[in-house]
Protein backbone atom coordinates (compact mmCIF):
# COMPACT_ATOMS: atom_id res chain seq x y z
CA UNK A 1 0.00 0.00 0.00
CA UNK A 2 2.81 2.58 0.96
CA UNK A 3 4.69 1.52 -2.04
CA UNK A 4 1.63 2.07 -4.21
CA UNK A 5 1.31 5.26 -2.61
CA UNK A 6 4.88 6.33 -3.23
CA UNK A 7 4.39 5.33 -6.96
CA UNK A 8 1.40 7.93 -7.17
CA UNK A 9 3.34 10.21 -5.64
CA UNK A 10 6.57 9.91 -8.04
CA UNK A 11 3.81 10.06 -10.90
CA UNK A 12 2.24 13.17 -9.59
CA UNK A 13 6.24 14.82 -9.21
CA UNK A 14 6.71 13.50 -13.05
CA UNK A 15 3.20 15.07 -13.97
CA UNK A 16 4.94 17.98 -12.46
CA UNK A 17 7.83 18.58 -14.32
CA UNK A 18 5.64 18.56 -17.32
CA UNK A 19 8.63 17.54 -19.87
CA UNK A 20 8.90 14.03 -19.17
CA UNK A 21 6.17 12.53 -21.38
CA UNK A 22 8.99 10.27 -23.59
CA UNK A 23 8.08 7.38 -25.59
CA UNK A 24 8.56 5.14 -22.43
CA UNK A 25 6.24 5.12 -19.61
CA UNK A 26 7.33 7.66 -16.94
CA UNK A 27 11.21 6.33 -16.52
CA UNK A 28 12.72 9.18 -16.98
CA UNK A 29 15.50 8.79 -14.22
CA UNK A 30 18.80 11.00 -15.12
CA UNK A 31 20.53 9.97 -17.80
CA UNK A 32 18.54 6.16 -18.37
CA UNK A 33 18.95 5.63 -22.12
CA UNK A 34 16.51 2.55 -22.64
CA UNK A 35 18.58 -0.49 -24.02
CA UNK A 36 18.31 -2.25 -27.52
CA UNK A 37 17.28 -5.16 -25.89
CA UNK A 38 14.50 -3.07 -24.77
CA UNK A 39 13.30 -1.39 -27.66
CA UNK A 40 13.45 -4.47 -29.63
CA UNK A 41 11.09 -5.87 -26.86
CA UNK A 42 8.62 -3.05 -27.44
CA UNK A 43 9.29 -3.06 -31.02
CA UNK A 44 8.25 -6.92 -31.14
CA UNK A 45 5.31 -6.22 -28.74
CA UNK A 46 3.86 -3.36 -30.49
CA UNK A 47 3.92 -5.71 -33.87
CA UNK A 48 1.96 -8.48 -31.49
CA UNK A 49 -0.54 -6.22 -30.96
CA UNK A 50 -1.41 -4.83 -34.56
CA UNK A 51 -1.10 -8.75 -35.53
CA UNK A 52 -3.17 -9.52 -32.77
CA UNK A 53 -6.19 -6.41 -34.02
CA UNK A 54 -5.50 -7.22 -37.63
CA UNK A 55 -6.80 -10.65 -37.13
CA UNK A 56 -9.51 -9.34 -34.76
CA UNK A 57 -11.06 -7.72 -37.44
CA UNK A 58 -10.63 -9.75 -40.07
CA UNK A 59 -13.12 -12.81 -38.07
CA UNK A 60 -15.44 -10.05 -37.31
CA UNK A 61 -15.73 -9.33 -41.00
CA UNK A 62 -15.89 -12.93 -41.88
CA UNK A 63 -18.96 -13.53 -39.48
CA UNK A 64 -20.52 -10.73 -40.22
CA UNK A 65 -20.61 -11.91 -44.13
CA UNK A 66 -21.45 -15.46 -43.60
CA UNK A 67 -23.96 -14.37 -41.30
CA UNK A 68 -25.50 -11.65 -43.61
CA UNK A 69 -25.10 -14.26 -46.78
CA UNK A 70 -27.07 -17.19 -44.96
CA UNK A 71 -29.94 -14.43 -43.35
CA UNK A 72 -30.60 -12.87 -46.73
CA UNK A 73 -30.11 -16.53 -48.97
CA UNK A 74 -33.09 -17.93 -46.51
CA UNK A 75 -36.16 -19.19 -48.84
CA UNK A 76 -37.86 -16.63 -46.83
CA UNK A 77 -35.92 -13.45 -47.04
CA UNK A 78 -37.96 -11.53 -49.24
CA UNK A 79 -41.28 -11.97 -47.29
CA UNK A 80 -39.22 -11.41 -43.80
CA UNK A 81 -37.76 -8.18 -44.79
CA UNK A 82 -41.22 -6.82 -45.76
CA UNK A 83 -42.78 -7.67 -42.25
CA UNK A 84 -40.13 -6.98 -40.39
CA UNK A 85 -37.29 -4.31 -41.48
CA UNK A 86 -40.11 -2.16 -43.39
CA UNK A 87 -38.32 1.37 -43.28
CA UNK A 88 -41.54 2.86 -43.89
CA UNK A 89 -43.27 1.29 -41.26
CA UNK A 90 -40.38 2.12 -39.29
CA UNK A 91 -40.78 5.82 -39.38
CA UNK A 92 -44.24 5.72 -38.96
CA UNK A 93 -43.86 3.49 -35.77
CA UNK A 94 -40.70 5.86 -34.22
CA UNK A 95 -42.53 8.50 -32.98
CA UNK A 96 -45.26 6.84 -31.22
CA UNK A 97 -43.00 4.22 -29.71
CA UNK A 98 -41.20 7.12 -28.53
CA UNK A 99 -44.40 8.68 -26.90
CA UNK A 100 -44.97 5.09 -24.99
CA UNK A 101 -41.20 5.01 -23.84
CA UNK A 102 -41.79 8.32 -22.01
CA UNK A 103 -44.31 5.92 -19.71
CA UNK A 104 -41.76 3.54 -19.15
CA UNK A 105 -39.57 6.04 -18.17
CA UNK A 106 -41.65 7.75 -15.65
CA UNK A 107 -42.62 3.83 -13.96
CA UNK A 108 -38.78 3.37 -13.90
CA UNK A 109 -38.11 6.13 -11.99
CA UNK A 110 -41.40 5.64 -9.53
CA UNK A 111 -40.98 2.00 -9.35
CA UNK A 112 -37.31 2.33 -9.09
CA UNK A 113 -37.54 4.39 -5.68
CA UNK A 114 -40.54 2.73 -4.40
CA UNK A 115 -38.99 -0.93 -5.06
CA UNK A 116 -35.36 0.40 -2.98
CA UNK A 117 -37.45 1.91 -0.18
CA UNK A 118 -39.67 -1.46 0.14
CA UNK A 119 -37.02 -3.58 -0.15
CA UNK A 120 -34.59 -2.15 2.24
CA UNK A 121 -38.13 -2.37 5.08
CA UNK A 122 -38.29 -5.88 3.83
CA UNK A 123 -34.58 -6.36 4.00
CA UNK A 124 -34.09 -4.97 8.00
CA UNK A 125 -37.15 -6.60 9.05
CA UNK A 126 -35.50 -10.08 7.55
CA UNK A 127 -32.20 -9.18 9.93
CA UNK A 128 -33.89 -7.79 13.27
CA UNK A 129 -33.56 -9.72 16.16
CA UNK A 130 -35.71 -9.91 19.03
CA UNK A 131 -38.88 -11.83 20.06
CA UNK A 132 -41.52 -9.20 19.73
CA UNK A 133 -40.09 -9.17 16.00
CA UNK A 134 -41.07 -12.79 15.04
CA UNK A 135 -44.26 -12.22 13.26
CA UNK A 136 -42.33 -9.43 11.06
CA UNK A 137 -39.54 -11.90 10.34
CA UNK A 138 -42.06 -14.40 8.81
CA UNK A 139 -43.74 -11.82 7.09
CA UNK A 140 -41.05 -10.64 5.00
CA UNK A 141 -39.56 -14.34 4.51
CA UNK A 142 -43.11 -15.23 3.23
CA UNK A 143 -43.33 -12.22 0.97
CA UNK A 144 -39.91 -12.60 -0.62
CA UNK A 145 -40.42 -16.51 -0.71
CA UNK A 146 -44.30 -15.76 -2.26
CA UNK A 147 -43.21 -12.73 -4.66
CA UNK A 148 -39.51 -14.08 -6.13
CA UNK A 149 -41.49 -17.17 -7.35
CA UNK A 150 -44.91 -16.08 -8.46
CA UNK A 151 -44.02 -15.12 -12.33
CA UNK A 152 -44.22 -11.60 -13.18
CA UNK A 153 -46.95 -12.05 -15.98
CA UNK A 154 -48.84 -13.68 -13.88
CA UNK A 155 -48.49 -11.82 -11.08
CA UNK A 156 -49.37 -8.39 -13.42
CA UNK A 157 -52.73 -10.19 -14.72
CA UNK A 158 -54.10 -10.85 -11.40
CA UNK A 159 -53.17 -7.54 -10.10
CA UNK A 160 -54.08 -5.63 -13.48
CA UNK A 161 -57.10 -7.50 -14.24
CA UNK A 162 -58.25 -9.05 -10.91
CA UNK A 163 -58.16 -5.95 -9.23
CA UNK A 164 -60.51 -3.90 -11.01
CA UNK A 165 -62.69 -6.73 -11.50
CA UNK A 166 -63.33 -6.75 -7.35
CA UNK A 167 -64.93 -3.19 -7.81
CA UNK A 168 -63.92 -1.80 -4.73
CA UNK A 169 -64.83 1.39 -3.72
CA UNK A 170 -61.94 3.82 -4.19
CA UNK A 171 -59.56 1.81 -5.51
CA UNK A 172 -58.14 3.00 -8.63
CA UNK A 173 -58.43 0.76 -11.79
CA UNK A 174 -55.67 2.77 -14.09
CA UNK A 175 -53.52 -0.40 -15.78
CA UNK A 176 -50.86 2.06 -15.05
CA UNK A 177 -50.80 2.04 -11.14
CA UNK A 178 -51.71 -1.14 -11.24
CA UNK A 179 -49.12 -2.16 -13.34
CA UNK A 180 -46.51 -0.43 -11.49
CA UNK A 181 -47.70 -1.70 -8.03
CA UNK A 182 -47.34 -5.47 -9.54
CA UNK A 183 -43.79 -4.52 -10.84
CA UNK A 184 -43.09 -3.36 -7.51
CA UNK A 185 -44.23 -6.09 -5.53
CA UNK A 186 -41.89 -8.27 -7.43
CA UNK A 187 -38.70 -6.34 -7.83
CA UNK A 188 -38.73 -5.68 -3.48
CA UNK A 189 -38.93 -9.15 -3.06
CA UNK A 190 -35.46 -9.44 -5.18
CA UNK A 191 -34.23 -6.18 -3.80
CA UNK A 192 -35.25 -7.31 -0.15
CA UNK A 193 -32.65 -10.35 -0.66
CA UNK A 194 -30.09 -8.33 -2.14
CA UNK A 195 -29.63 -5.98 0.70
CA UNK A 196 -30.20 -9.21 2.77
CA UNK A 197 -27.38 -10.78 1.46
CA UNK A 198 -25.63 -7.55 1.60
CA UNK A 199 -26.23 -7.03 5.23
CA UNK A 200 -25.32 -10.09 5.99
CA UNK A 201 -21.95 -10.25 4.17
CA UNK A 202 -20.58 -7.64 6.33
CA UNK A 203 -17.91 -9.21 8.54
CA UNK A 204 -19.24 -9.90 11.93
CA UNK A 205 -15.65 -8.25 13.67
CA UNK A 206 -17.69 -4.77 12.31
CA UNK A 207 -20.44 -5.43 14.01
CA UNK A 208 -18.61 -6.41 17.47
CA UNK A 209 -16.40 -3.28 17.15
CA UNK A 210 -19.75 -0.82 17.04
CA UNK A 211 -21.52 -3.13 19.87
CA UNK A 212 -18.14 -2.73 21.69
CA UNK A 213 -18.50 0.86 21.65
CA UNK A 214 -21.78 0.97 23.04
CA UNK A 215 -24.06 0.97 20.08
CA UNK A 216 -27.44 -0.84 20.25
CA UNK A 217 -28.09 -3.06 17.97
CA UNK A 218 -30.20 -0.33 15.45
CA UNK A 219 -27.49 2.21 15.96
CA UNK A 220 -24.60 -0.63 14.44
CA UNK A 221 -27.03 -1.45 11.09
CA UNK A 222 -27.93 2.34 10.72
CA UNK A 223 -24.37 3.70 11.35
CA UNK A 224 -21.77 0.81 10.84
CA UNK A 225 -23.36 -2.61 8.73
CA UNK A 226 -25.77 -0.68 6.34
CA UNK A 227 -23.72 2.04 4.47
CA UNK A 228 -21.14 -0.56 3.68
CA UNK A 229 -23.66 -3.13 2.70
CA UNK A 230 -25.75 -0.77 0.59
CA UNK A 231 -22.47 0.06 -1.23
CA UNK A 232 -21.32 -3.33 -1.87
CA UNK A 233 -25.01 -3.96 -2.82
CA UNK A 234 -24.62 -1.27 -6.08
CA UNK A 235 -23.68 -3.65 -8.82
CA UNK A 236 -26.49 -6.26 -8.00
CA UNK A 237 -28.68 -3.58 -7.38
CA UNK A 238 -28.28 -1.87 -10.88
CA UNK A 239 -28.66 -4.94 -12.34
CA UNK A 240 -32.25 -5.90 -11.10
CA UNK A 241 -33.10 -2.11 -12.12
CA UNK A 242 -31.83 -2.74 -15.51
CA UNK A 243 -34.36 -5.88 -15.39
CA UNK A 244 -36.93 -3.46 -13.99
CA UNK A 245 -36.27 -1.36 -16.72
CA UNK A 246 -37.25 -4.04 -19.51
CA UNK A 247 -40.09 -5.32 -17.40
CA UNK A 248 -42.20 -1.78 -17.54
CA UNK A 249 -43.01 -2.92 -20.90
CA UNK A 250 -45.23 -5.50 -19.40
CA UNK A 251 -47.73 -3.13 -18.26
CA UNK A 252 -49.13 -3.08 -21.65
CA UNK A 253 -51.14 -5.92 -21.03
CA UNK A 254 -53.12 -3.99 -19.04
CA UNK A 255 -54.00 -1.52 -21.87
CA UNK A 256 -51.75 1.19 -20.96
CA UNK A 257 -50.14 2.56 -24.12
CA UNK A 258 -46.33 1.92 -23.34
CA UNK A 259 -43.82 1.76 -26.36
CA UNK A 260 -44.59 -1.51 -26.68
CA UNK A 261 -48.48 -1.09 -26.67
CA UNK A 262 -47.96 1.92 -28.83
CA UNK A 263 -46.46 -0.93 -31.65
CA UNK A 264 -48.70 -3.24 -31.11
CA UNK A 265 -51.62 -0.76 -31.82
CA UNK A 266 -49.59 -0.12 -34.94
CA UNK A 267 -48.98 -3.86 -35.77
CA UNK A 268 -52.96 -4.64 -35.24
CA UNK A 269 -53.78 -2.10 -37.90
CA UNK A 270 -51.37 -2.82 -40.60
CA UNK A 271 -50.00 -6.52 -39.59
CA UNK A 272 -46.74 -5.26 -40.49
CA UNK A 273 -44.07 -6.56 -37.68
CA UNK A 274 -41.45 -3.35 -38.32
CA UNK A 275 -42.82 -1.70 -35.05
CA UNK A 276 -42.12 -4.27 -32.42
CA UNK A 277 -38.12 -4.71 -33.99
CA UNK A 278 -38.42 -0.77 -33.47
CA UNK A 279 -40.00 -1.14 -29.82
CA UNK A 280 -37.53 -3.60 -28.99
CA UNK A 281 -34.37 -1.53 -30.18
CA UNK A 282 -35.66 1.31 -28.46
CA UNK A 283 -35.78 -0.78 -25.00
CA UNK A 284 -32.29 -1.73 -26.09
CA UNK A 285 -31.15 1.59 -26.61
CA UNK A 286 -32.26 2.43 -23.10
CA UNK A 287 -30.70 -0.66 -21.29
CA UNK A 288 -27.11 -0.26 -22.98
CA UNK A 289 -25.91 2.99 -21.17
CA UNK A 290 -27.42 1.42 -17.55
CA UNK A 291 -25.38 -1.49 -18.17
CA UNK A 292 -21.88 0.91 -19.03
CA UNK A 293 -23.04 2.93 -16.42
CA UNK A 294 -22.63 -0.48 -14.15
CA UNK A 295 -19.56 -1.76 -15.48
CA UNK A 296 -18.27 1.54 -14.62
CA UNK A 297 -19.92 1.69 -10.71
CA UNK A 298 -18.57 -2.04 -10.49
CA UNK A 299 -14.96 -1.63 -11.53
CA UNK A 300 -14.60 1.62 -9.76
CA UNK A 301 -15.37 0.18 -6.25
CA UNK A 302 -13.25 -3.04 -7.73
CA UNK A 303 -10.47 -0.36 -7.84
CA UNK A 304 -11.11 0.95 -4.30
CA UNK A 305 -11.54 -2.31 -2.67
CA UNK A 306 -8.26 -3.30 -3.88
CA UNK A 307 -6.81 -0.62 -2.26
CA UNK A 308 -8.80 -1.31 0.99
CA UNK A 309 -8.50 -3.45 4.04
CA UNK A 310 -9.90 -6.26 5.83
CA UNK B 1 -19.54 4.60 45.72
CA UNK B 2 -16.91 2.31 45.91
CA UNK B 3 -13.56 2.28 47.68
CA UNK B 4 -10.58 3.18 46.10
CA UNK B 5 -9.27 -0.67 46.16
CA UNK B 6 -11.90 -1.93 45.09
CA UNK B 7 -11.29 -4.22 42.16
CA UNK B 8 -12.67 -2.44 38.71
CA UNK B 9 -13.55 -5.92 37.04
CA UNK B 10 -13.71 -9.22 38.97
CA UNK B 11 -14.10 -12.61 37.62
CA UNK B 12 -15.55 -15.40 39.58
CA UNK B 13 -15.55 -19.05 38.82
CA UNK B 14 -15.94 -18.10 34.70
CA UNK B 15 -16.82 -21.14 32.72
CA UNK B 16 -17.08 -20.69 28.90
CA UNK B 17 -17.83 -23.72 26.59
CA UNK B 18 -17.63 -23.32 22.51
CA UNK B 19 -19.38 -26.85 21.28
CA UNK B 20 -18.10 -29.65 22.89
CA UNK B 21 -14.64 -27.55 24.18
CA UNK B 22 -14.25 -25.77 27.64
CA UNK B 23 -12.52 -22.52 26.53
CA UNK B 24 -12.56 -21.14 30.14
CA UNK B 25 -13.17 -23.28 33.02
CA UNK B 26 -13.19 -21.54 36.86
CA UNK B 27 -11.76 -18.64 36.00
CA UNK B 28 -10.97 -16.20 38.44
CA UNK B 29 -9.41 -12.71 38.42
CA UNK B 30 -9.55 -9.06 40.07
CA UNK B 31 -7.99 -6.35 38.27
CA UNK B 32 -7.28 -3.57 40.49
CA UNK B 33 -7.49 0.15 39.85
CA UNK B 34 -5.08 2.23 37.33
CA UNK B 35 -3.51 -1.35 37.05
CA UNK B 36 -2.42 -2.88 34.29
CA UNK B 37 -3.20 -7.34 33.62
CA UNK B 38 -1.66 -8.89 31.18
CA UNK B 39 -2.96 -12.68 30.31
CA UNK B 40 -0.29 -14.15 28.23
CA UNK B 41 -0.25 -17.85 27.13
CA UNK B 42 -0.53 -20.04 23.43
CA UNK B 43 -2.69 -19.46 20.97
CA UNK B 44 -5.92 -21.29 22.13
CA UNK B 45 -5.52 -21.07 25.73
CA UNK B 46 -8.54 -18.85 26.23
CA UNK B 47 -7.15 -14.94 26.81
CA UNK B 48 -9.05 -13.67 23.48
CA UNK B 49 -12.17 -15.12 25.18
CA UNK B 50 -11.94 -13.89 28.52
CA UNK B 51 -11.37 -10.34 27.06
CA UNK B 52 -14.67 -11.15 24.73
CA UNK B 53 -16.66 -12.87 27.76
CA UNK B 54 -15.89 -9.43 29.97
CA UNK B 55 -17.15 -7.19 27.06
CA UNK B 56 -20.19 -9.43 26.61
CA UNK B 57 -19.64 -10.20 23.16
CA UNK B 58 -19.63 -13.67 24.10
CA UNK B 59 -22.25 -15.26 26.83
CA UNK B 60 -20.05 -16.96 29.83
CA UNK B 61 -21.65 -20.34 30.27
CA UNK B 62 -21.42 -20.44 34.55
CA UNK B 63 -19.49 -17.91 36.94
CA UNK B 64 -20.11 -14.04 37.10
CA UNK B 65 -18.44 -10.82 36.33
CA UNK B 66 -18.55 -7.64 38.16
CA UNK B 67 -17.83 -4.29 36.57
CA UNK B 68 -17.24 -1.96 39.77
CA UNK B 69 -19.04 -4.08 42.01
CA UNK B 70 -22.05 -4.37 39.53
CA UNK B 71 -22.85 -8.10 38.15
CA UNK B 72 -22.68 -7.64 34.25
CA UNK B 73 -23.18 -11.53 33.49
CA UNK B 74 -26.63 -10.94 35.05
CA UNK B 75 -29.57 -11.24 32.31
CA UNK B 76 -31.46 -7.89 33.78
CA UNK B 77 -28.21 -5.97 33.14
CA UNK B 78 -27.84 -3.55 30.19
CA UNK B 79 -25.44 -4.38 27.95
CA UNK B 80 -25.50 -1.30 26.01
CA UNK B 81 -25.03 0.38 29.22
CA UNK B 82 -21.70 -2.13 30.60
CA UNK B 83 -19.98 -1.86 27.12
CA UNK B 84 -20.45 2.00 27.01
CA UNK B 85 -17.68 1.73 30.00
CA UNK B 86 -15.64 -0.45 28.48
CA UNK B 87 -12.99 0.26 25.67
CA UNK B 88 -12.38 -2.80 23.66
CA UNK B 89 -9.11 -2.71 20.75
CA UNK B 90 -9.08 -5.91 18.63
CA UNK B 91 -6.37 -7.54 16.59
CA UNK B 92 -7.34 -6.57 13.66
CA UNK B 93 -8.16 -3.23 14.28
CA UNK B 94 -11.80 -3.43 12.85
CA UNK B 95 -11.99 0.26 12.07
CA UNK B 96 -15.24 1.22 9.84
CA UNK B 97 -14.15 1.32 6.30
CA UNK B 98 -16.80 3.81 5.25
CA UNK B 99 -15.75 6.29 7.62
CA UNK B 100 -12.60 8.74 8.03
CA UNK B 101 -10.16 8.48 11.18
CA UNK B 102 -12.49 11.08 12.30
CA UNK B 103 -16.06 9.89 12.10
CA UNK B 104 -14.74 6.46 13.07
CA UNK B 105 -13.49 8.14 16.42
CA UNK B 106 -16.59 10.65 17.06
CA UNK B 107 -19.36 7.78 16.01
CA UNK B 108 -19.86 6.45 19.56
CA UNK B 109 -19.26 9.71 21.44
CA UNK B 110 -21.77 11.58 19.16
CA UNK B 111 -24.45 8.71 18.42
CA UNK B 112 -24.29 6.65 22.15
CA UNK B 113 -23.24 9.22 24.57
CA UNK B 114 -25.12 12.40 22.64
CA UNK B 115 -21.58 14.58 22.52
CA UNK B 116 -22.27 17.48 20.21
CA UNK B 117 -20.11 17.21 17.10
CA UNK B 118 -17.82 20.18 17.24
CA UNK B 119 -17.29 18.78 21.25
CA UNK B 120 -16.52 15.12 20.09
CA UNK B 121 -14.39 16.61 17.36
CA UNK B 122 -12.41 18.43 19.07
CA UNK B 123 -11.43 15.60 21.57
CA UNK B 124 -10.62 13.78 18.89
CA UNK B 125 -7.95 15.62 17.66
CA UNK B 126 -6.75 16.38 20.72
CA UNK B 127 -6.42 12.66 21.11
CA UNK B 128 -4.94 11.94 17.62
CA UNK B 129 -2.62 14.47 18.30
CA UNK B 130 -0.99 13.16 21.32
CA UNK B 131 -0.80 9.43 19.29
CA UNK B 132 1.26 11.84 17.06
CA UNK B 133 -1.77 11.43 14.33
CA UNK B 134 -3.05 14.78 14.03
CA UNK B 135 -2.57 14.89 10.46
CA UNK B 136 -4.56 11.62 9.68
CA UNK B 137 -7.69 12.87 10.86
CA UNK B 138 -9.67 13.16 7.22
CA UNK B 139 -7.95 9.72 5.92
CA UNK B 140 -10.26 6.53 5.60
CA UNK B 141 -8.35 3.83 7.71
CA UNK B 142 -6.71 1.94 4.40
CA UNK B 143 -4.91 4.85 3.50
CA UNK B 144 -2.78 3.92 7.29
CA UNK B 145 -0.46 1.71 7.91
CA UNK B 146 -1.24 -1.23 10.07
CA UNK B 147 0.43 0.50 13.52
CA UNK B 148 -1.75 3.89 12.69
CA UNK B 149 -4.86 1.77 12.12
CA UNK B 150 -3.90 0.41 15.26
CA UNK B 151 -3.60 3.62 17.56
CA UNK B 152 -6.37 5.22 15.67
CA UNK B 153 -8.42 2.38 17.23
CA UNK B 154 -7.24 2.97 20.95
CA UNK B 155 -7.88 6.50 20.02
CA UNK B 156 -11.34 5.17 19.19
CA UNK B 157 -11.59 3.10 21.95
CA UNK B 158 -10.51 5.87 24.40
CA UNK B 159 -12.74 8.23 22.97
CA UNK B 160 -15.87 7.24 25.27
CA UNK B 161 -13.44 8.06 28.68
CA UNK B 162 -14.30 3.99 29.74
CA UNK B 163 -13.68 2.67 32.75
CA UNK B 164 -11.44 -0.51 31.43
CA UNK B 165 -9.93 -0.47 28.92
CA UNK B 166 -9.47 -4.27 26.90
CA UNK B 167 -6.57 -5.24 24.60
CA UNK B 168 -7.13 -7.98 22.55
CA UNK B 169 -3.25 -8.93 21.00
CA UNK B 170 -3.36 -5.71 19.50
CA UNK B 171 0.03 -5.76 18.03
CA UNK B 172 -0.23 -9.36 16.43
CA UNK B 173 -0.80 -8.30 13.28
CA UNK B 174 1.61 -5.93 13.18
CA UNK B 175 4.86 -5.86 11.45
CA UNK B 176 7.45 -5.96 14.18
CA UNK B 177 8.78 -2.54 13.39
CA UNK B 178 5.03 -0.94 13.66
CA UNK B 179 4.55 -3.16 17.02
CA UNK B 180 6.93 -0.08 19.03
CA UNK B 181 4.77 2.58 18.12
CA UNK B 182 1.92 0.84 19.23
CA UNK B 183 3.01 -0.32 22.55
CA UNK B 184 4.31 3.03 23.54
CA UNK B 185 0.72 4.31 23.38
CA UNK B 186 0.01 1.69 25.68
CA UNK B 187 2.81 2.46 27.93
CA UNK B 188 1.49 6.10 28.36
CA UNK B 189 -2.11 4.87 28.93
CA UNK B 190 -0.43 3.15 32.34
CA UNK B 191 0.97 6.28 32.97
CA UNK B 192 -1.98 8.63 32.71
CA UNK B 193 -3.74 5.62 35.02
CA UNK B 194 -5.60 3.74 32.56
CA UNK B 195 -6.97 0.43 33.95
CA UNK B 196 -6.29 -2.13 31.16
CA UNK B 197 -6.53 -5.78 30.71
CA UNK B 198 -4.37 -6.81 27.98
CA UNK B 199 -3.77 -10.57 26.08
CA UNK B 200 -0.38 -10.05 24.18
CA UNK B 201 2.39 -12.31 23.05
CA UNK B 202 4.80 -9.74 23.85
CA UNK B 203 6.54 -10.74 26.83
CA UNK B 204 9.25 -8.08 27.01
CA UNK B 205 6.26 -6.03 27.08
CA UNK B 206 4.00 -7.65 29.55
CA UNK B 207 6.82 -7.70 31.81
CA UNK B 208 7.57 -4.20 31.21
CA UNK B 209 4.35 -3.09 31.98
CA UNK B 210 1.91 -5.87 33.87
CA UNK B 211 1.33 -4.77 37.32
CA UNK B 212 -0.05 -8.83 37.14
CA UNK B 213 0.44 -11.58 34.99
CA UNK B 214 -1.73 -14.47 34.33
CA UNK B 215 -0.30 -17.34 32.41
CA UNK B 216 -3.24 -19.17 31.29
CA UNK B 217 -3.38 -22.90 29.65
CA UNK B 218 -6.13 -25.03 28.41
CA UNK B 219 -8.69 -22.47 29.83
CA UNK B 220 -7.41 -22.35 33.48
CA UNK B 221 -5.16 -19.71 35.28
CA UNK B 222 -2.17 -21.69 35.78
CA UNK B 223 -0.20 -18.74 37.34
CA UNK B 224 -0.37 -15.75 38.39
CA UNK B 225 1.30 -13.13 40.15
CA UNK B 226 3.67 -9.59 39.72
CA UNK B 227 5.54 -9.88 36.60
CA UNK B 228 9.17 -10.72 38.49
CA UNK B 229 6.97 -13.67 40.49
CA UNK B 230 5.76 -15.04 36.48
CA UNK B 231 8.73 -14.53 34.49
CA UNK B 232 11.55 -14.68 36.76
CA UNK B 233 10.80 -17.59 38.98
CA UNK B 234 7.57 -19.66 37.76
CA UNK B 235 6.66 -22.14 39.61
CA UNK B 236 4.55 -24.11 37.04
CA UNK B 237 6.15 -27.02 35.08
CA UNK B 238 4.06 -25.51 32.39
CA UNK B 239 4.64 -22.15 32.66
CA UNK B 240 8.36 -23.18 32.38
CA UNK B 241 7.91 -24.97 29.53
CA UNK B 242 6.15 -21.81 27.95
CA UNK B 243 8.66 -19.59 28.85
CA UNK B 244 11.42 -21.52 27.28
CA UNK B 245 9.70 -22.05 24.27
CA UNK B 246 9.55 -18.15 24.32
CA UNK B 247 12.95 -17.48 25.13
CA UNK B 248 14.16 -20.22 22.56
CA UNK B 249 12.36 -17.88 19.81
CA UNK B 250 14.17 -14.93 21.13
CA UNK B 251 10.69 -13.02 21.92
CA UNK B 252 11.76 -12.17 25.28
Amino acid sequence: MTLAKDDSAREEADAGTGMTGGADDGVTGEGYAPSARRLERERYRRARARRATAIAALSTLATAVVLYLVVVNAPGWPRTKETFFSAQYAREALPKVLEGLWLNIRLLAVCGVAVLVLGMLIAIARTLRGPVFFPLRVLAAAYTDFFRGLPLIINLMIVVLGVPALRLQGVTVDPVLLGGTALTLTYSAYVAEVFRAGIESIHPSQRAAARSLGLTNRQALRYVVLPQAVRRQVPPLLNDLVSLQKDTGLVSIGGAVDAVRAADIIVGRSLNYTPYIVAGLVFVALTIPMTRFTDWVTARMDRRAQGGSL
Amino acid sequence: MNGTDAPVLRLESVRKTFGGSVVLRDVDLEVAPHTVTALIGASGSGKSTLLRCANLLEEIDDGAIWLDGEEITDPRADQDAVRRRIGVVFQAYNLFPHMSVLDNITLAPRRVHGVSRAEAEERARELLERLGLGARADAYPDRLSGGQQQRVAIVRALAVRPRLLLLDEITAALDPELVGEVLEVVRGLKDDGMTMVLATHEMGFARDVADQVCFLDGGVVLERGTAEQVFGDPQQERTRRFLRRIVEAGRL
